[in-house]
């Protein structure tokens, strides 16, 4: 089955993943398991640190701050195996959001197109 | 005659050959060139054995052979070969559905809503790419460009070519009406100049509406876009005069209407209507096929029309619904109650560019006796159209109220 990642993005908290409400990452947990329900396979997951955490190298040149800035900042990722686009937006919006959306891109090493 | 009958075959079938050949190949690039190829073949092949009984059928096979050789050539064909064996089983009469999967594929929300009309015009309807960017206002090779990328996404992102499930179909099946609807209106009133190939959009929206509802029939929302389009069908002819020029619907031979087109509507209405919560479109078809049935402009039911357009506003607020709504508001209660409606629009700003705004109001300003103000709001309408008939349409209007002096030219104030 074709692979992709789910980009999570959310307004950022001022300590990003440590001061998400405990409902919500409830929720985070079991996502793999409504996934797999779904027909799906959640082969990763990621949650980011703030942004304010990140540092950029361009060339040789190292500064804080992300490459990027957004209102919204990229919160976690999550890659999962999907029958085709539909099946994937499917499993995308098992995730819980606050105040966000999150972005569903195919990888590129998937060969088949259903 | 052999022609006669390749053409008919591409009107009809070319959206059936392509899907079915689409199954086969999983690749649209392909299956495209492959079915156009294959109605190149019919001319002689036709020419030589005679019409076949089943045109899209022999198209079919001819044209699934020549994909398969192109994908061999390619030399992909061995690393496709797994994908090529025919998961779904094909039913030799399964074409409608494979139709709507290429519908619902062209139309997948996954797309932008200019590629998605595009696309289905491209591969449902089978009109050629220049056609498409004629009737756009678009560079051929921009269009080209466009349909690729469309492609593209489809293939790598991997929108699939299906049905959506139950639980998708509703708010899909509302991106497709909504894409027939579009086109049609594209093709209805263009935005400038004046060309067959408008007819001609017009006539496919038809078609695929047609379709849809064959496909679909227990779908109210599609019933209502069928009826919708076959009231303004029926009103084509008379919405100019010989000369090309735009007449109002108060001014329209209704005797020219086509009756048979509004009675096969009347009859979609029908059941459409018996939702419990009638869709936009069904209410829409409801508004034109009110209209048609008047007996005269003076005789319009305008009460029963101005319910249909609350009803409309409250599950479609639409800036352009409440413009519409306050016509048929001034033939009810008068002119000074829609033009503070339309004023109240005015302020609102979502309007702002669109010509029927101030045409609507010069018009209502007309009829309280405000001529002045009336020929003001002409030009700012005939500001914003490029449309020919439309412009001579509305200079007229300007030049009956106004001074010859302050119609057409700049105005210094």
């Amino acid at each position: 089955m074709p692979k992709y990642a789910i980009l999570i993005f959310e307004r950022e908290l001022p300590n990003g993943a440590a001061d998400i409400p405990p409902e919500v990452l409830a929720e985070h947990e079991k996502v793999p398991g409504r996934v797999a329900e779904l027909g799906g396979k959640e082969l990763g997951g990621l949650a980011l640190e703030p942004t304010w955490t990140g540092t950029s190298i361009r060339g040789d040149v190292v500064t804080d701050g992300p490459f990027i800035e957004t209102k919204e900042a990229l919160a976690g990722v999550s890659i999962v195996e999907a029958r085709d686009l539909d099946h994937a937006i499917e499993l995308a919006k098992l995730i819980p959001i606050m105040d966000g959306g999150v972005e569903v891109r195919p990888l590129f090493d998937f060969q088949v197109t259903p | 005659m052999v022609e006669q009958a390749v053409a008919d075959a591409h009107r009809r079938e070319w959206a059936a050959v392509l899907a079915a050949t689409v199954r086969v190949t999983r690749d649209l690039d392909t299956a495209e060139e492959a079915v156009q190829d294959a109605y190149v073949q019919a001319l002689t092949a036709w020419q030589r054995d005679g019409v076949p009984t089943r045109p899209g059928a022999w198209l079919t096979t001819v044209a699934r052979r020549l994909a398969l050789n192109m994908l061999r050539r390619q030399k992909t064909f061995e690393a496709k070969l797994p994908l090529l064996v025919d998961r779904d089983t094909p039913e030799p009469d399964a074409f409608p559905d494979d139709r709507l999967r290429l519908v619902f594929t062209c139309c997948h929300p996954a797309l932008s809503a200019e590629a998605q009309v595009a696309l289905t015009l491209r591969l449902v309807c089978g009109v050629p790419t220049p056609d498409i960017a004629r009737a756009f206002l678009v560079a051929e090779a921009t269009m080209a460009a466009r349909l690729t990328r469309a492609k593209k996404k489809i293939a790598k992102a991997g929108i699939p070519y299906a049905v959506p499930s139950a639980s998708d179909l509703p708010a899909r099946l509302d991106a497709a009406l909504t894409v027939i609807h579009l086109l049609y209106s594209t093709g209805h009133t263009a935005h400038s100049g004046a060309d067959l190939v408008r007819d001609d959009l017009a006539e496919r929206a038809l078609d695929l509406a047609r379709m849809l509802h064959l496909l679909l029939p227990d779908h109210r929302e599609t019933s209502g876009l069928l009826a919708l389009l076959l009231v303004h069908q029926a009103r084509r002819a008379t919405r100019t005069d010989t000369s090309g020029r735009l007449l109002r619907l108060a001014d329209q031979d209704r005797t020219r209407w086509d009756k048979a087109l509004i009675a096969e509507a009347d009859e979609l209405l029908v059941d459409a209507l018996k939702a419990a919560a009638p869709g936009r479109f069904t209410l829409q078809a409801a508004i034109a096929a009110s209209h048609a049935q008047a007996p005269s402009y003076a005789e319009t039911d305008w009460s029963e029309i101005v319910t249909l357009y609350d009803l409309l506003l409250a599950i479609w607020p639409s800036p352009v619904v409440a413009l519409n709504r306050a016509v048929a508001v001034s033939m009810l209660a008068g002119p000074a109650e829609a033009l503070v409606e339309v004023e109240k629009l005015e302020q609102d700003g979502r309007l702002a560019g669109y010509r029927y705004l101030p045409a609507t109001k010069a018009d209502l300003l007309h009829r309280l006796g405000r001529d002045a103000e009336a020929v003001e709001a002409y030009e700012a309408a005939l500001a914003l159209t490029d449309n020919a008939a439309e412009q001579e349409f509305l200079t007229e209007r300007a030049q009956l109220f106004g001074r010859p002096e302050n119609v057409g030219g700049v105005r210094e104030n």
